[in-house]
């Protein structure tokens, strides 16, 4: 089994594709650091204002950590996008070259090879998340230095600079499992179609019909959007909530896992059935 | 002699198509056996299913005396083949690729095996190069050397000829006359170009519509049937006329300015230039052709 997995990623890491989404990120994300010391504390300054009516400030607010929550927020809506253009392209992307008559007539099973690509996969979302983690809050804090961690949402939650760390660490945490999930269902179309670009925008058009699901308020969506990926997937943000609702992360988690765990045997089930004729 | 592969009552039905009907044929240790037939007549569907890229819907492959369908890996790693087009990791380099492919099959690629397969197919110095860079005809070079990597002993090829420059073709046939003497491998040769395979190939079968038309030694089915036989004489229309008027009238096929084309046996051949002879015809050429094209068109066309 690491002999296949040792081969695939040599073959995933030859590839340019692969680093599409490290290039973006790493093109992304300095801008933003750069912009938030221009800018941030005017943008910072506007979503406190009314607080700032009762309570006096003081300290470096829009410090590294801030400016990391606020990328780990906005970007989880767009990293996706660099996330599929690995996972749709790795099985497809055979049939596309006719490279899977090389791969399925070795001796190695269809299964060890699927697992070998799916954890390829999986390894390449986490390093794009990883190389997230790091680059915003290793830049961030060099240029922004530390401090409290500003977290807007319905309400303004202030977390001290020393207890801050830790809840990256699980946010990032989940982010690699939110990621994971999107993976799996690139991976899932990749099986089914001979082209890298099918999965990439069925994955995508997904992830936008249960975005606008989940935005339009009707009784009858409640039910379900609770069980889309989409609304899963943002659960990491709550370990910035005081205290973190652990029991609720979890369920968001299991969700999550069960997407993967379904979505995963269903792949393999479909290559292991498959007749290669390309 | 011992059975290598062992088909038995193959069929593929796709949808309303039923590829491969029924067919069967054996191949032994150390033939280089000719699998022949017309495009669409399920050879490539044959070697997918041999390979096990594809199921059957029904019948027996057994390959080194095993099921294949409960033995796949075992008999995968004692297999190289070539599927069809030659297509690679077109972003690597050719021995980037023959190791990865060589890790796939079980074998711990030294490099100095690595640049000894690329020699055989004369590919030594472009082992640096990325595929990308390649010609059809080297890529379809690099795919022999793929299927030789890990010292199979089974080889099966599919159209490997295709794309190769006439002295690459003279180069594969010695190369396949070389592992099937020299090496004792047994191969499985699947082509279009059928001069190449009457030259390299002991036994052959020839499938059409997905059914065995014929299966047995090259050697006796080219000796099986009729020559097609020309003879070059001072006057054609002379020739054609002694001949239409002999119990040879009916083997008499066209002629031209010098020459009368006849289908003829060997004994019969000799009839027929004693009597040009004798009605004072001169005979300048006797040109007796019995290819296993001729013999394949006939096969598939439905004459014989």
């Amino acid at each position: 089994m690491l002999t296949v997995l040792q081969t695939e990623l040599i073959r995933v890491f030859s590839k340019w594709r692969t680093y599409i989404g490290f290039i973006a990120i790493g093109v992304l994300i300095p801008i933003i650091i750069f912009a938030m010391k221009a800018e941030g504390n005017s943008y910072l300054g506007f979503a406190t204002q009314s607080l700032q009516q009762v309570f006096t400030f003081t300290g470096n607010l829009m410090n590294g950590y801030t400016v990391a929550y606020i990328i780990l927020g906005s970007l989880l809506v767009h990293i996706p996008l660099l996330v599929t253009l690995v996972a749709g392209d790795i099985l497809a992307g055979e049939a596309t070259a006719g490279t899977y008559r090389l791969l399925f007539t070795k001796p190695v099973s269809r299964t060890k090879i699927v697992v070998a690509k799916f954890i390829t996969a999986q390894i390449c979302s986490a390093l794009l998340v990883l190389f997230l983690a790091v680059l915003s809050l290793g830049l961030g804090t060099l240029v922004l230095g530390v401090g409290e961690v500003v977290v807007i949402r319905s309400e303004i939650t202030i977390i001290a600079q020393n207890d801050a760390l830790w809840r990256f660490f699980l946010a990032y945490g989940f982010a690699v499992l939110s990621m994971g999930t999107i993976t799996t269902i690139a991976f899932f179309f990749s099986a089914l179609v001979e082209n890298a670009i099918g999965p990439i925008m069925t994955t995508m058009a997904i992830i936008i019909v249960m975005n606008i699901i989940s935005a339009i308020d009707i009784p009858l969506f409640e039910v379900v959007r609770q069980y889309f990926f989409t609304t899963n997937m943002n659960a990491g943000r709550y370990f910035f909530d005081n205290p973190v609702d652990t029991q609720f992360v979890v369920k968001n988690a299991l969700i999550l896992l069960g997407h993967i765990a379904v979505l995963f045997t269903a792949t393999l089930y479909i290559m292991n059935k498959k007749d290669i004729l390309t | 002699m011992e059975p290598i592969i062992e088909v038995e009552d193959l069929h593929k039905i796709y949808g309303d198509v039923h590829a491969v009907k029924g067919l069967s044929f054996t191949v032994e240790r150390g033939d280089v056996y000719g699998f022949l037939g017309p495009n669409g007549a399920g050879k490539s569907t044959t070697i997918r299913i041999l390979l096990t890229l594809i199921k059957p819907t029904s019948g027996t492959v057994r390959i080194f005396g095993k099921p294949l369908s409960q033995n796949r890996q075992h008999i995968l790693s004692r297999i190289g083949a070539i599927v069809e087009r030659p297509d690679f990791y077109n972003y690597l380099s050719a021995e980037r690729n023959l190791q990865i492919l060589g890790m796939l099959s079980g074998t711990n690629v030294s490099k100095a095996k690595l640049m000894r397969t690329l020699a055989i197919v004369g590919l030594e110095d472009r082992a640096k190069s990325k595929v990308k860079t390649f010609s059809h005809g080297m890529k379809q070079r690099l795919g022999i050397a793929q299927a030789l990597i890990h010292n199979p002993d089974l080889i099966i090829l599919d159209e490997p000829s295709t794309g190769l420059d006439p002295q690459g073709m003279v180069d594969l046939r010695n190369l396949i006359l070389e592992l099937s003497a020299d090496h004792k491998k047994t191969i499985f040769l699947s082509s279009h170009i059928l001069p190449e395979v009457e030259l390299t190939a002991s036994k052959m079968v020839i499938i059409n519509k997905g059914t065995a038309m014929v299966e047995g030694s090259v050697r006796e089915l080219i000796s099986e049937g009729k020559l097609r036989v020309t003879f070059e004489v001072d006057s054609a229309e002379k020739a054609a006329s002694v001949i239409s008027s002999s119990a040879f009238a009916d083997r008499l096929t066209s002629i031209d300015e010098n020459s009368v084309f006849l289908k003829l046996s060997r004994s019969e051949t000799s009839a027929v230039t004693q009597l040009l002879v004798q009605n004072e015809v001169s005979v300048e050429a006797v040109i007796p052709v019995r290819s296993l094209e001729d013999y394949f068109i006939s096969i598939t066309q439905g004459t014989k």
